[in-house]
């Protein structure tokens, strides 16, 4: 049954993925996910499923791998160095094909940081921190809502491929108290049903059948670049099937800014300031931050003066903004970073400077 | 007439001679004339009727070379 | 006439790539016939290490994964979380687990986790061309200490068997060692009972075991086990350190 709710982000992101299916939880504590395992650390026995505090980052995610590797459905969580420290395990189970879905409340960096709101993963979530040719979806939400949605549809999305999936959230929508609805509970599969769905699963092989193994290492270089090869399929069909954005405005607009999770809500509010100060501007707002939605590109008006990056982050995003605007038009950066969040009148300021420059 | 008696399966032999040490009753030896697809000289009986089915050598070789048999 | 010994079927019937006389071989069978013999070999999931014994997989007949260098326990924990009836273990060696994966050993031990190590201590990196490893012993050789170890640089040779029976969870603690008929005939004995600890439910059960490799140390496979005997059992007493009276 659906659940209207009043609730604090992290619990309801932990709530989302219980009810997504995913009864085992590996987690370590690190500001400012910590609602995430204490959530489930109360919760995931009522429903039969497993909660283990790890040693480590580095241990949750390979406990993550060791779980999900039986056809299991497992969530992960931590926040920007933690995930650091799980590249290893997110690179071993691209190569081993093996779905979990792990979400990041990312801070301030680089190194330790601080505990307040970054998108400075941008990069380290999009282009991977890990060894290898690999990739990762990653869902950029932008409410308690959209979060509560993504983590829910990630699941499906996470087995589909056979492959990790990435939201990446923020402190802010960790933190913040929000109305949601929560999504009814996905029936438990039955172990016979999970097998037959999963046939890759290792289960022991009960002397009915060949025994099977799950590996990443491929000795030769022609059996290594024939596997690459079959994972490049994969993210090839992810490139086509997963792009999601939003777009408001895009028309008539002299600016198009381009943010995504908190930041576009500060550029919403930004957008309305313009407005009254007689300039039409536009979002882009990519959900997916990888595959980034380049289509969404082509919906600029060629009349758009400026393509804005908004972030919280130096440049990181602007990067893939640049290479889907393919010089179509001057693209500018407007940050801040550390944890420092801009106001929408500090957002709508800069863009007013920024636009007085190109005209 | 030799109370215990080995099956060598030459083709897996490495040659390693762990089994030849353990041997009580010194009765196995690396034949040096003959040559396994791997490139290894296998080991051999010397001496069939010393044999006592002991299983040892079973015991000692890490690449299930030997099976060993004993009279009831 | 009755079989004496035969290759068990737990062991898939292929040549490894181990080298001629590591007992990497006689390990992976005493594993395999204690599965078998208990009945255990279709219930089982296995965790191969990273070093020569990665591809132990190729060679168990059991459902198996491979782990990252010094995960195995980790992800054997999170196997058994999602597996509760069945039977998990991890294959580890020295550097695997003594080394880069000690952190993931004594906290899978401290939380108790119900899976059985197989710990092959042969006091050196194989895969990697015979490296110093936590256990190599003083003066020993390696390829990153060509003088042999010393204890001024690199501390005294790390005793994994004692440092985890402190652990409340390590239920069943012992080393073996493989140089002699006898002592093969105790490392299955002792592995038999780690796996025992398992199924009755008692807490982690940890095997070290004493074992060569004759490439690296630079020695014939006979003369290793003769280096094992008066090298390593001096300063690796062998003799179990914990053990459950359920399984005494």
């Amino acid at each position: 049954m659906e659940e209207k709710k009043l609730m604090k982000g992290n619990e309801a992101f932990a709530e989302a993925a219980i009810r997504g299916g995913c009864h085992l939880y590996f987690g370590y504590p690190i500001t400012p996910q910590n609602e995430i395992p204490e959530y489930m650390s109360r919760e995931l026995s009522k429903h039969g499923g497993s909660f283990v505090q790890a040693e480590s980052e580095l241990a949750a995610v390979n406990m993550a791998y060791g779980g999900a590797l039986t056809g299991h459905n497992v969530f992960l969580s931590s926040s920007s160095p933690g995930i650091a420290l799980m590249q290893e395990g997110i690179s071993f189970m691209c190569s081993a094909e093996i779905p979990v879905v792990m979400l990041n409340i990312s801070r301030g960096g680089p190194g330790v940081g601080g505990i307040q709101p970054g998108q400075a993963d941008y990069r380290q979530a999009t282009k991977g921190g890990g060894n290898g040719d690999y990739h990762v979806p990653v869902f950029a939400p932008a409410s308690v809502q959209e979060s509560v949605d993504l983590i829910y549809d990630a699941i499906p999305i996470a087995e589909r491929y056979r492959n990790p999936v990435m939201i990446l959230a923020d402190g802010m929508l960790g933190q913040m108290m929000e109305p949601v609805t929560l999504p009814e509970h996905r029936a438990v599969r039955s172990e016979a049903e999970l097998l037959a769905e999963k046939p890759w699963a290792l289960n022991g092989h009960g002397d009915k059948r060949e025994r099977m193994v799950i590996q990443s290492l491929h000795l030769k270089p022609e059996e290594l670049e024939a596997h690459n090869m079959h994972l490049e399929e994969k993210y090839q069909s992810m490139r086509k099937e997963l792009p999601k954005y939003q777009i408001k405005n895009c028309k008539d607009a002299e600016i198009v800014f381009v943010a995504f999770g908190t930041m576009s809500r500060i550029v919403n509010e930004a957008i309305d300031q313009l407005k009254t100060e007689g300039i039409t501007a536009g979002l882009i707002r990519p959900i997916t931050l990888w595959p980034f939605p380049e289509a969404a590109f082509d919906e600029i008006d060629p009349s758009t003066k400026v393509v804005i990056s908004t972030e919280l982050a130096i440049g990181q995003m602007m990067e893939d903004v640049k290479s889907a605007v393919a010089g179509r038009f001057p693209v500018e950066l407007i940050y801040r970073t550390g944890g420092m969040v801009p106001t929408p009148m500090e957002v709508a300021r800069r863009a007013k400077q920024i636009l007085e420059a190109i005209r | 007439m030799a109370k215990g008696s080995i099956r060598i399966n030459i083709d897996k032999c490495k040659g390693c001679e762990l089994c030849v040490a353990s041997c009580p009753k010194k009765i196995l030896k690396i034949h040096d004339s003959t040559l396994n697809a791997m490139g290894h000289h296998p080991v051999s009986v010397t001496d069939k009727e010393n044999c006592t089915g002991c299983g040892i050598c079973g015991l000692m070789c890490p690449d299930g070379v030997i099976s060993v048999y004993r009279e009831d | 006439m009755k079989t004496v010994f035969e290759y068990t079927r737990g062991m898939r019937p292929v040549t490894t790539t181990y080298c001629p006389g590591c007992t990497h071989g006689i390990a992976h069978r005493l594993v395999m016939e204690v599965l078998v013999e208990k009945g255990l070999l279709g219930d089982t999931i296995g965790v191969s290490p990273i070093g020569c014994s990665i591809l132990s997989h190729d060679y168990m007949n059991v459902d198996m994964c491979e782990s990252a260098h010094g995960r195995a326990p980790a992800v054997a924990s999170g196997i058994r979380r999602a597996l509760p009836n069945k039977t998990v273990f991890t294959y580890q060696g020295d550097g695997d687990l003594a080394s880069i994966g000690a952190g993931e050993i004594i906290h899978a031990a401290h939380r108790g986790e119900l899976f059985t190590t197989i710990f092959i201590n042969n006091a050196i990196y194989g895969m990697t061309g015979g490296q110093m490893a936590p256990t190599t012993l003083i003066g020993q050789k390696s390829t990153t200490g060509v003088d042999g170890r010393k204890k001024e640089i690199s501390g005294m040779p790390l005793r994994i068997s004692e440092l985890l029976a402190t652990i409340d969870g390590a239920v069943f603690v012992e080393r073996v060692a493989l140089n002699t008929p006898a002592n093969v005939r105790k490392a299955k004995k002792a592995i038999e009972k780690a796996f025992t600890v398992q199924q009755m439910g008692l807490g982690f059960g940890l095997v070290e075991v004493l074992s060569t490799c004759p490439t690296n140390w630079g020695l014939s496979p006979v003369d290793s086990m003769t280096w094992l005997e008066e090298n390593m059992i001096p300063y690796y007493p062998l003799g179990n350190f914990r053990c459950p009276e359920e399984v005494k």
